[in-house]
């Protein structure tokens, strides 16, 4: 039992700290809220240490219903580092706001291990629960920013859809249940091998997960509620869910339809593929036409769903299908160095009552504020996937995969979709460069440490990048016997 | 350290050196920054000098050979790989020797945020000498994207009216070809397991249906570039937009990089398929020799035309290339060389008259010979340079190049037909007809408008920037054997791979 605590540590330890935190929080006087963040900051720490300290060797706990391996150790960085970054950028945003709660960092711890708990899944019961974990504290913040119409919209509207997609998640669940006697991953499969499983229910079930899923991670059709979301929810959260959201949709897109359904490649790659393609061309397409900055990352985080996709097609592959999920979290870390750094832009030029989105606010940015812009650049070709960044090993990566499993259309279309991004990540450049203005720059220290040094780590980390590619390859799926 | 002192590194990253100096410096020191760029620049000539003189022309292989594993991504090693040969070694030293002419000419045409103009500028300058001496497709394509950054910005910010349209235009356009570049790119590394040019090269033979593929691939890359027809409409906008020395290294030097891609990797990675898409390729360049002379014949803005002339000399160069024997090819090199000098040269002149008197219509001047004698003669022979007058530059190489492709219409040769040859052929006469009639527009004739009666003789430091090329127009017009010395034994060691595979074929 000891052994089973230990491989939950990291959770455990973070969800505590979630709880420990309203309470103390009580006993903190209101001009001192910054301690609040803080402590918090601190938990996060304190979980990544349990993380890369913790088990060494993948195995299972709590009967096979959670596994700790490489693939959840680098995703559960992945939401760490999202949830530090996420208070760094909040901070000072929320008090300019005039929105500042001390609640809103112990939900975000909370979602956190909601997160982690998808990411070491290996149940579709627990993938249900973390997701609904992850999903309702996500819900309340999106819906923050109180007295203005749009966020508590946005709120309304994540958690409508939000709903609807976790019940979509359960039925499929129930369907595998039915056609395979389990809800183990380990358990759907060997049913599927020893023959005993109802292909024709389990592919249904299998669908349904991925309807819900798709919902999560914001894939076309699915993507319906991300630009409102995006947009109405405060910057900050929008930040935050744009990679821990995603990223934690991901986990088990990966994890239970690269282990549980294999064989059901022949049915689902189509499927797979056309899900992919179309996000990509949906969200790069509709991109163009946005003019305000957070309905453009909105698209924009559309579009990189659909280019994280990619990685599932190589289903039913054994060798590729690991390489594939390892250049898939690679990718996942890229976009979270590269979305912090981007939305800590914005949150920078962001004034009162929701002005300063517009991309004409960011107008003679380059001038006035060399180095923001500097920065907001190396995003922006880094999302477009232009060396020497990040974004762009990361799509090397991942059109690697996508080519070794012999999917040329997929990959052409997905490089005709960057040329296609190219042209509206571009238009931010040149609105800053090219165009006179006086845009209004806020101070917040922490927003600002955040862009620079996410800015140097996407240049820096693209050029020194083996350490992280050993990573990512050796962070692979345990298959639990 | 032999690493960062190795002489292709060195000439490869020294202007980074020049950025950071230049990112401590306060905008207000105009001046400063000027001469720390130009310092910088003349630094980094003198360190390719140095790679010149520890060159072995004789020598048909690889040199200076520099090669490190960077980053390792499962299974693949990506290497940090430089290396020089003859095919290069000309191109480089043409990057180095334009820029600090372009640095030179901005003295006084670039008044406004003059610092992000020259760490741009040594940037642009980093990646273009990166593309000529990388010999890792991974590094080559690291390189080859990361021109175009600097590249925008300086079309973006410092261009003409329409410069943001020029600039995306720019942007997109080369990047859709090398997307294509880089799947084939990744292609390569998973079916052969590494992305180092001369590995690749000494495996065996691609098989011939798939090679087709792959040099296409390559090609779009490539041939936007160049630019060929019918895929140069991207490069009059960014010529027009572009500020001078913009104009200068795009014509100079980004516009090689075009060429030298089909020369180093088409003709290298695919000789069969190159041997059966020669004649293809040859008639893009022939219609983009007739074509960009037809179309420069009646602009009426000097820019303009020297942009779509850029066109035509481009189809020489690809012509020579594709005609796939050593006068051709030899040709073909020194032809791109010539047309950084030339064209180079007369973006420059151009420039020095707008700088004047802001307007590039044609018909707003001449008879200028009068008032502006230094001008008029140094145009007068950077003209007669760029159409090919014997004696000058221009010749030695569109002759060369006819050569080989009449040589190549032989039956035996990759084109299997005159025609290429006599209808490029036409294509020299049509450059002295626009070029000389440009010459009558400006500098002939009365002088009868009165904006021009005051304009002042070319100062001391313009002619400093064009001395240079004037003086390299007579040496390679007059004495070109030390420029194909240098590149000859490497031209005949691809030839001899080339023929191989040109007698396989069926």
């Amino acid at each position: 039992m000891w052994a089973d605590r230990l491989i939950l540590l990291p959770v455990t330890i973070l969800a505590a700290w979630a709880i420990l935190l309203t309470l103390v929080d009580l006993y903190i006087p209101e001009d001192r809220k910054g301690i609040t963040a803080s402590l918090s900051a601190l938990g996060l720490v304190l979980a990544l240490l349990a993380n890369w300290f913790g088990v060494r060797q993948p195995q299972t706990a709590f009967f096979g219903m959670a596994v700790a391996d490489g693939f959840a150790s680098f995703l559960n960085t992945i939401f760490l580092l999202s949830g530090l970054f996420g208070i760094a950028v909040a901070y000072d945003y929320l008090r300019r706001q005039n929105i500042a709660r001390s609640e809103y960092y112990s939900l975000m711890l909370f979602s956190i291990s909601g997160m982690m708990l998808m990411g070491m899944a290996a149940d579709l019961i627990m993938v249900f629960i973390a997701l609904e974990l992850l999903s309702i504290p996500l819900y309340v913040m999106a819906g923050f920013h109180r007295d203005r119409l749009d966020s508590e919209e946005a709120a309304l509207k994540y958690f409508l859809l939000g709903a609807f997609a976790g019940g979509f998640v359960v039925y499929g669940i129930a369907l595998a249940y039915g056609a395979s006697g389990s809800t183990r991953i380990a358990g759907i499969l060997s049913a599927v091998q020893s023959g005993s499983a109802s292909p024709v229910l389990l592919t249904i079930g299998a669908v349904l997960i991925l309807v819900g899923l798709g919902f999560k991670v914001a894939a076309v059709p699915f993507h319906m509620w991300t630009p409102d979301v995006y947009q109405g929810a405060p910057s900050s959260v929008t930040a935050f869910m744009a990679v821990g959201a995603k990223a934690a949709g991901f986990a088990a897109l990966l994890r239970v339809f690269l282990l549980a359904f294999p064989t059901l490649s022949d049915q689902l790659i189509p499927l797979l593929w056309a899900l992919a393609a179309l996000t990509m061309v949906v969200g790069n397409v509709i991109a163009i036409a946005q003019s305000n900055i957070k309905r453009l990352l909105a698209y924009s985080s559309i579009a990189h769903a659909g280019y994280i996709l990619m990685a599932t097609v190589t289903l039913g592959q054994n060798r590729l299908m690991t390489d594939a999920a390892s250049a898939a979290l690679f990718y996942l870390f890229a976009y979270l160095l590269t979305n912090f750094g981007a939305w800590a832009i914005v949150i920078l030029l962001e004034q009162q009552e929701g002005k300063g989105l517009n991309l004409q606010d960011y107008a003679g940015l380059g001038k006035k504020q060399p180095a923001l812009a500097a920065a907001m650049t190396v995003f922006m070709l880094s999302l477009t996937g232009v060396p020497p960044t990040m974004g762009f090993l990361g799509k090397f990566y991942l059109f690697r995969a996508v080519l070794e499993g012999g999917f040329i259309g997929l990959a052409v279309i997905g490089v005709l979709t960057s040329l296609v991004s190219a042209y509206y990540y571009l238009r931010v450049v040149i609105v800053m460069y090219m165009q006179e203005g006086e845009p209004l720059v806020n101070r917040d220290v922490l927003v600002r440490w955040t862009a620079a040094l996410t800015a140097i780590a996407v240049v820096v980390l693209s050029l020194f990048a083996t350490p992280l590619f050993q990573w990512a390859s050796q962070a692979t799926l345990y298959v639990a016997k | 350290m032999d690493l960062i002192f190795h002489p292709l590194t060195l000439v490869t990253f020294l202007p980074l050196v020049g950025v950071v100096i230049l990112l401590f410096l306060r905008e207000e020191q105009k001046n400063l920054i000027r001469w720390v760029a130009l310092g910088v620049s003349l630094a980094t000539f003198i360190v390719s000098l140095v790679v010149l003189a520890q060159f072995q022309a004789s020598n048909p292989d690889l040199q200076l050979v520099i090669r490190r594993v960077w980053i390792q991504v499962a299974g693949w090693d990506i290497a940090y790989h430089l290396g020089v040969d003859g095919l290069s070694i000309l191109l480089v030293l043409l990057t180095t020797f334009l820029t600090p002419i372009a640095i030179l000419s901005t003295w006084t045409a670039v008044e406004e945020r003059v610092k992000e103009f020259m760490i741009f500028f040594l940037l642009l300058e980093v990646g273009m000498v990166g593309v000529f001496l990388a010999l890792d497709l991974f590094l080559f394509y690291i390189f080859w994207e990361f021109t175009l950054v600097p590249m925008y910005f300086l079309i973006g910010i410092w261009g003409g009216p329409r410069r943001m349209y020029a600039a995306i235009k720019f942007f997109l356009y080369t990047m859709a070809g090398s997307i294509l570049m880089l799947l084939a790119i990744l292609w390569l590394g998973i079916q052969r397991g590494t992305f180092s040019l001369p590995d690749l090269v000494a495996q065996d033979q691609i098989p011939a249906n798939i090679q087709i593929w792959l040099f296409l691939a390559f090609a779009a890359a490539f041939a936007i570039k160049v630019p060929m027809w019918p895929l140069h409409s991207w490069l009059p906008d960014a010529h027009v937009e572009a500020p001078t020395a913009g104009s200068v290294i795009l014509a100079g030097v980004l516009l090689k990089m075009g060429t030298y891609g089909f020369l180093r990797f088409n003709l290298a990675l695919f000789p069969q398929a190159a041997v059966q898409l020669a004649p293809l390729m040859a008639v893009l360049a022939v219609i983009g020799i007739l074509y960009g002379a037809a179309v420069s014949f009646p602009q009426k803005d000097v820019k303009k035309l020297v942009a779509y002339s850029s066109v035509s000399h481009l189809g020489f160069v690809m012509l020579g290339l594709f005609a796939l024997n050593p006068q051709g090819i030899q040709g073909g090199i020194l032809q791109m060389v010539n047309h950084g000098i030339s064209t180079g040269a007369l973006f420059l002149i151009v420039g020095m008259i707008y700088e004047r008197r802001h307007t590039r219509e044609m018909d707003a001047f001449g008879g200028l010979w009068k008032i502006m004698p230094v001008y008029g003669a140094l145009t007068l022979i950077v003209a007669l340079s760029s159409m090919g007058l014997p004696g000058l530059n221009g010749f030695v190489g569109e002759f060369t190049i006819l050569l080989g492709a009449w040589e190549a219409g032989q039956a035996s040769g990759s084109l299997g037909s005159y025609f290429y040859a006599g209808f490029a052929a036409i294509g020299v006469i049509l450059a002295a007809i626009y070029m000389l009639t440009m010459f009558q527009k400006l500098f002939l004739g009365p002088l009868d408008k009165e904006e021009n009666r005051q304009l002042k003789d070319l100062n001391w430091r313009e002619i400093v920037t064009l001395v240079p090329l004037v003086i390299l127009i007579f040496w390679i017009g007059l004495y070109p054997k030390p420029f194909f010395s240098l590149m000859a034994p490497a031209v005949d060691k691809l030839v001899a791979n080339l023929s191989m595979s040109l007698a396989a074929l069926p």
